[in-house]
């Protein structure tokens, strides 16, 4: 098994690298005018639980902060994708 | 580096990747049912594609010395017509004994809505009927682990054998619902909407190397064909030994598809 070293040594330029991306695509948003949606509520929130996951893995923590948590199958498909994160307006009509 | 690629959909890929795929030494193919991009216009598009699945693909891939076998279902998306979903289920008897059908899939759920359920819960009553073993698609995304907790108590209230399925797409916030639940797991490497090779390892790490694949789900999308060897180099990087990866990339998909019959390299 590798060690904690072995882990920076293979990972750290990469997450480096994603991180700086995050924080760049952070920045264009802002940059850029018009009106947010719900993607965004969602990344901050998921943002909040990269860096408090409780008793979850960090990965697990923001994959559920980017899941919707209704338990009801919906009536009727409106849209046959998904976008990344839970809208809860429309989680909340349905 | 001898593997299986347990879960490509080979009818949206050139020759280029079969060769590619073959000289990586993949040693059969498993393609399961799925959404071709667009809403099929007709049962008998379903007729064509189960013809194509069973017919042309295995002589496709046998040109590269690659046994190549397919799961049957409708997809997830096009489930929401219950109607037309009804119709191309009808289809499926005709098709079920031919020499490389694995069994049922890839059938689950997409926007997780109440036709869709029905649809795989009919699907689950095929297999049943037929005693085959169901593959299942997890929805993507912000939908995934509702549809993951749906699909397993549609499963549990159906009372399948848990050994004989395989919960696919999984990622870090269901790998372990799926696997205490007994079935098997999948893991999807499939850039941006689902694992990473490095994040796959992980998922080795913290659930164990038991009951678990690893496939590309390579098709019409960007998706790499390769990317399990590619995630099997990364675990080299990692400094697991030969034996220990062939064992997840060759042994365990074995494993499951001695539960299909007609699975044989």
């Amino acid at each position: 098994m590798p060690s904690k070293k072995d882990i920076l040594d293979l990972y750290f330029m990469p997450a480096r690298r994603d991180l700086i991306e995050i924080a760049a695509y952070l920045d264009r948003l802002d940059r850029h005018d018009g009106e947010e949606d719900f993607r965004v509520a969602g990344f901050h929130k998921a943002l909040v639980a990269l860096q408090n996951p409780g008793d979850k893995s960090r990965a697990e923590a923001v994959l559920l902060a980017l899941s919707d948590h209704s338990e009801s199958p919906i009536p009727a498909a409106t849209i046959q994708g998904a976008f990344g994160a839970p809208d809860e307006s429309l989680i909340n009509s349905q | 580096m001898k593997y299986i690629e347990p879960h490509g959909h080979m009818v949206s890929r050139t020759t280029d990747d079969y060769q590619k795929m073959a000289m990586a030494g993949c040693e059969a193919i498993c393609e399961p049912a799925f959404w071709a991009g667009y809403d099929r216009a007709s049962v008998q598009g379903f007729y064509d594609y189960f013809r194509q699945l069973t017919e042309y693909e295995p002589a496709r891939a046998a040109k590269f010395g690659i046994p190549h076998f397919c799961w049957l279902c409708i997809n997830p998306k096009e489930s929401e017509d219950a109607g037309f979903a009804r119709e191309v289920l009808s289809l499926i008897p005709e098709f079920i004994d031919r020499p490389t059908v694995l069994g049922i899939g890839e059938i689950g759920l997409n926007k997780n809505t109440k036709n869709e359920l029905a649809i795989f819960e009919e699907h689950v009553e095929i297999a049943k009927k037929y005693d085959q073993p169901i593959l299942i698609h997890t929805p993507h995304l912000e939908d995934k682990i509702k549809g993951t907790k749906l699909i397993i108590d549609a499963l549990k209230n159906a009372n399948v054998d848990s050994s004989r399925v395989v919960i696919d797409h999984v990622e870090e916030h269901t790998a372990g619902l799926v696997l205490d639940n007994g079935f098997w797991a999948g893991m999807t490497l499939y850039p941006e909407s689902k694992c990473t090779p490095a994040r796959a390892v992980d998922i080795l790490e913290n659930f164990g190397m038991e009951n678990i694949w690893m496939n590309s789900a390579c098709d019409w999308g960007v998706s790499d064909p390769l990317a399990v060897v590619k995630t099997a180099l990364e675990m080299g990087k990692r400094k697991y030994d030969k034996a220990t990866i062939e064992r997840v990339i060759y042994d365990n998909p074995k494993k499951f598809l001695v539960n299909c019959p007609n699975f044989k390299i």
